[in-house]
């Protein structure tokens, strides 16, 4: 090990090496890993921008609507003449309006109508369509990790060479049908599209950016340790860097004190009594927008790099997490009945690539009486508690630890499929002890 | 688990039936299907130990393989379970219709119809249990790599002429089973925890008699206690009143009754072929005859309680009216048996053992997409399956409260209607979330509306009115076709889920198979399939 680079250093020092493998390189791949919040999304234009000064014509993959419009408007913001064509689907209202008040975005749901413009940004699922197109010199494939085999299958004859830049840790993608039959196959089309493309192409160039720049100090060694143990990051600030404060005093109450231990340390954990409940517990789910509630209410104001001075922290700056779908819709219902709006609540896939200042967390485990693979899954985890800049506060019943440890992992091993570490079950152990240090309990 | 169905396992266990999880039947069930009932062998993988087959339930043909290890007594099985299993599907093979089916021109490269026929009905396959379905697959892959002395005159140990050819049979019916919603073969205890809900864990729902016992409990006494004994009841002699499913046997009827009889075969046969000649020889061949009978009335003892538990599981299936859209599905199994019986006329070799990339993705997509279509068709056709749906906050029924009449923002304004319904339900809408509706008249089609807005919260009777706006299906015209918007007073079922599915994209063919997943097959150096070479542990 050389000498310890200052983060900012040796953040540009890998992209540097990302971007000279990607233009001058004879790779046909170059796979990019990047822990939560490290300049992504930054890295992904940055390139873009670049093949597109040597005028090589560049087609980039995303995999949501929203994460290609969100592409196309941080493109126009640096590089405003640049001529972008948005491929769209054929549905009502296929892109973000805010597309229209771009003048060198072209939109069109056909590809031929696109042809010749420097840049064309589309979904895996859109450019899946696209047929009997002179390929292009380059793509870049973003969130890769979370693209499944089969849809790269389905593009990959669109494009020479490709960067690919994702994120390891995130949730898998998924199937809704069984797809044992093709576990262990290098090309088993329910496996992420990089796995299988480093499995037929292992001499691949791999590159890692190394500094996250949305966590705060506290959070990134956590979040490195339990989830990314053998490619660590660090935090690009510093402990004292952040700061969050209220202007109200604590009211002493459990949601109260949560997150004051929160906005000391970064953590907090609200521990509700040990209780078998249904998905959407009532007492959990209240407890959840309580601390929300109490959050906007005592005026929270987040100090950062970003500002000379301390920023407050509105509804839009605070996400609440949650593992299904109808915990998310029942914590909506009930900020509403404490008269808060604007927070976002959703699941973890729908979390995925979006960053706040403060996140609430209802513990995927929090009052179940098993731990199946869906809720004991490492990235669902990882997605839930490295989504904020300043404190992330979870909530959860008593006896987690012990529903772990009656139930370890038996997921049946498969030949051939490389083994996922750490498991869920281990991360899991590893933020839950590090959050029983920031533990408070709920006083009704 | 969906809350709906918690609730019913819960009904069950505190009064001790099964309760019902459907009010149709969501399976198609043919009106001769085979029913397999398979045995294997203990600590001897894909060995058969027998077999119960047929399609009479009073005429069942009975199997059996007097020492499972003796690979000659196996194929000799092999080709008796052809002979019985073979007719019973080229019987459908012959009875075709005309259809139509889409195919791209090579010339032109545009879609278009190709008259191609169609088999009226398909041969159905019914074993009792899951693992049973497993074993059909496994031994389809033990035959259809087999070769006969047809194939190749100089194999050293050739397989009876029919067999390879149940292999790739029980092959495409073991592989068409992983189909959602397919019906070409199935498994008696998912057919049956398809419908009803026991008061048992899932585990122990794959126990057919205990399954059974609390749908259809003996004398009509408690189907919980009726389960207990079906699972745990032995006779004085130590042996299982209710025989397990299979293809697994019990290992005290293994221990105690199967393995003295074997034994006693072995020395018959040993004894035979040692004996000179006349009247010894007849007492041996006689010793050795008996030795078989006896395993296979042994066999017989434990496979005809399963045989007629599947049997009196259809009779209750069929009590069930059919749901409407099942037929639509076992048309695609229709599809899938005629594409079979065309692969196997045309000649062409036996499925490869393992799919290639392009092959495995386009069957992941199909499956997602069948998946999809068997959720949305069963809730279509069952109230008790869409009001899971509803409680989960997917669909919701709504009275129709006001219409109010609204023109798109183009040059050419398309009516988009305002419909406020009033529901006592929750579902999940969110901005702009589609909702869908079945037309009257048309099963297949499906209006879509969007959400906009919650318009009123009545607190005193917990409903609420929500805003929609339909988006199509109103015709050409400025104003919309008659008939095809709501009027105030209708009650309507909305789904938050699509009513038909859209094929995914078309993946590039196998020889284009793209760097990224290894290129096409067989140009990393790989040899086309081979059949299986004959290793050591074919030879006892």
């Amino acid at each position: 090990m050389t000498a310890v680079l200052d983060p900012g250093a040796a953040a540009a020092r890998a992209t540097d090496a990302i971007l000279g493998d990607t233009l001058r390189g004879t790779a046909r791949g170059i796979v990019v890993d990047s822990p939560p919040g490290a300049g992504k999304s930054t890295l992904v234009v940055r390139a873009a921008l670049e093949l597109a000064a040597a005028g090589r014509p560049l087609m980039v993959v995303a995999q949501t609507n929203a994460q290609v419009d969100d592409l196309v408007v941080r493109l126009a913001e640096k590089e405003p003449g640049l001529p972008v064509g948005r491929l769209h689907s054929s549905d009502s209202d296929p892109y973000d309006k805010v597309l229209d008040g771009l003048d060198n975005v072209r939109k069109s749901a056909k590809a031929g109508d696109l042809a010749g413009l420097d840049i064309v940004i589309s979904t895996a699922a859109k450019w899946a369509h696209v047929k009997n197109v002179e390929p292009w010199g380059h793509a870049i494939v973003d969130e890769a990790y979370q693209m499944r085999s089969d849809a790269l299958l389905a593009v990959a004859g669109l494009f020479e060479r490709a960067l690919f830049v994702g994120d390891p840790g995130q949730l898998d993608p998924f199937s809704i049908v069984g797809a044992d039959q093709w576990a262990g196959l290098s090309y088993d089309p329910s496996a992420s599209a990089v796995s299988t493309l480093l499995a037929h192409n292992p001499e691949l160039p791999q590159h890692r950016l190394p500094v996250s720049w949305r966590l705060p100090a506290s959070a990134a060694p956590l979040v490195s340790d339990a989830f990314y143990p053998y490619t660590p990051f660090r935090s690009g600030t510093d402990h004292g860097d952040r700061r969050l404060s209220f202007g109200v005093p604590s009211d002493g109450s459990g949601p109260d004190r949560v997150l004051d231990e929160a906005a000391e340390s970064g953590w907090g954990l609200l521990e509700l009594p040990a209780r078998h409940t249904p998905r959407t517990d009532p007492e959990a789910v209240r407890a959840v927008a309580v601390v929300v509630r109490r959050l906007l209410d005592r005026g929270g104001a987040a100090t950062s790099e970003r500002s000379p001075g301390p920023v407050p922290v509105t509804a839009e700056r605070v996400a609440v997490g949650t593992a299904h779908r109808d915990q998310a819709a029942a914590v909506r219902a009930a900020l509403a009945d404490l008269g808060v709006t604007g927070v976002a609540v959703d699941t973890a896939n729908r979390l995925q690539g979006r960053e706040f200042d403060v996140t609430v967390v209802l513990h995927p485990l929090s009052g179940r009486p098993d731990a199946t693979a869906f809720h004991l899954e490492t990235g669902r985890l990882c997605v839930l508690a490295s989504r904020h800049r300043h404190a992330c506060v979870v909530v959860c019943r008593a006896g987690v630890a012990d529903l772990l440890d009656e139930h370890p992992s038996t997921e049946p091993v498969q030949l051939g499929v490389t083994v996922k570490f750490p498991d869920g079950w281990e991360a899991n152990h590893a933020v839950l002890a590090h959050l029983a240090e920031h533990r408070v309990h709920w006083a009704p | 688990m969906s809350l709906i169905s918690t609730l019913a396992r819960l009904e069950a266990v505190d009064s001790g039936r099964a309760q019902p999880l459907a009010t149709v039947r969501h399976r198609h069930l043919t009106d001769r299907p085979l029913v397999l009932v398979p045995l294997t062998t203990a600590g001897e993988a894909g060995a058969p130990l027998g077999a119960l087959v047929g399609t009479d339930r009073e005429a069942p043909r009975l199997l059996s393989v007097a020492q499972p290890r003796d690979r000659d007594l196996r194929f000799a099985f092999l080709a008796e379970l052809a002979e019985a299993v073979l007719p019973h599907i080229e019987s459908y093979a012959d009875a075709v219709e005309p259809a139509a089916r889409k195919e791209t021109d090579p010339e032109t490269g545009k879609k278009v119809d190709v008259e191609v026929e169609l088999c009226t009905d398909a041969a159905q396959l019914i074993v009792p249990s899951r693992a049973g379905v497993e074993f059909v697959r496994l031994l389809g892959r033990s035959m259809r790599f087999r070769r006969t002395v047809e194939d190749d005159p100089d194999t050293p140990y050739p397989a009876p002429a029919r067999v390879p050819l149940l292999g790739r049979w029980l092959t495409h019916y073991g592989e068409r089973a992983r189909v959602p919603g397919s019906s070409l073969l199935l498994a008696t205890t998912d057919l049956l925890n398809r419908h009803w809900a026991t008061g048992q864990s899932s585990l122990e729902d794959q126990h057919l008699g205990a399954l059974l016992a609390w749908v259809d409990p003996p004398g009509g006494g408690s189907g919980a206690e009726a389960a207990l004994r079906a699972e745990l009841e032995r006779d004085r002699a130590g042996q299982l009143v209710c025989p397990p499913a299979g293809p697994a046997t019990d290992p005290a009827f293994d221990n105690k009754l199967l393995a003295p009889a074997i034994e006693r075969f072995d020395r018959a046969r040993t004894a035979l072929a040692t004996a000179q000649d006349g009247p010894d020889f007849d007492t041996r061949l006689g010793e050795q005859s008996d030795a078989e009978r006896a395993i296979r009335s042994l066999l017989a003892g434990v496979l005809l309680p399963t045989w007629d538990a599947v049997w009196r599981s259809l009779d209750l299936l069929r009590e069930l009216p059919e749901g409407a859209r099942a037929e639509d599905r076992w048309t695609r199994d229709r599809w899938s048996f005629t594409g079979h019986r065309d692969r196997v006329r045309a000649g062409e070799p036996p499925q490869p053992r393992r799919d290639d990339a392009v092959t495995a993705a386009q069957k992941l997509a199909s499956r997602e997409t069948a998946q999809a279509q068997l959720d949305a068709q069963e809730a279509l056709d069952d109230p008790l399956v869409m009001a899971g749906r509803r409680l989960a906050g997917e669909a919701f029924v709504g009275e129709v409260a006001e219409v109010q009449m609204a023109y798109s923002e183009s040059k050419r304004p398309s009516p988009r209607p305002l419909v406020t319904v009033r529901t006592a339900e929750r579902p999940h809408l969110g901005e702009r979330t589609k909702v869908y509706r079945s037309l009257d008249g048309d099963p297949g089609r499906s209006q879509t509306a969007e959400f906009v807005e919650y318009a009123s919260e009545d607190p005193d009777d917990g409903t609420v009115c929500l805003v929609l706006r339909i988006t199509d299906r109103m015709g050409r015209g400025k104003e919309p076709a008659p008939g095809s918007v709501p009027e105030p007073g209708d009650r309507i079922a909305w789904t938050l889920f699509e009513h038909d599915q859209r094929g995914g994209p078309k993946l590039p063919d196998p020889e284009n198979t793209p760097w990224t997943h290894g290129g096409p097959p067989g140009s990393g150096g790989g040899q086309a399939e081979q059949p299986d070479s004959v290793t050591a542990e074919d030879l006892l």
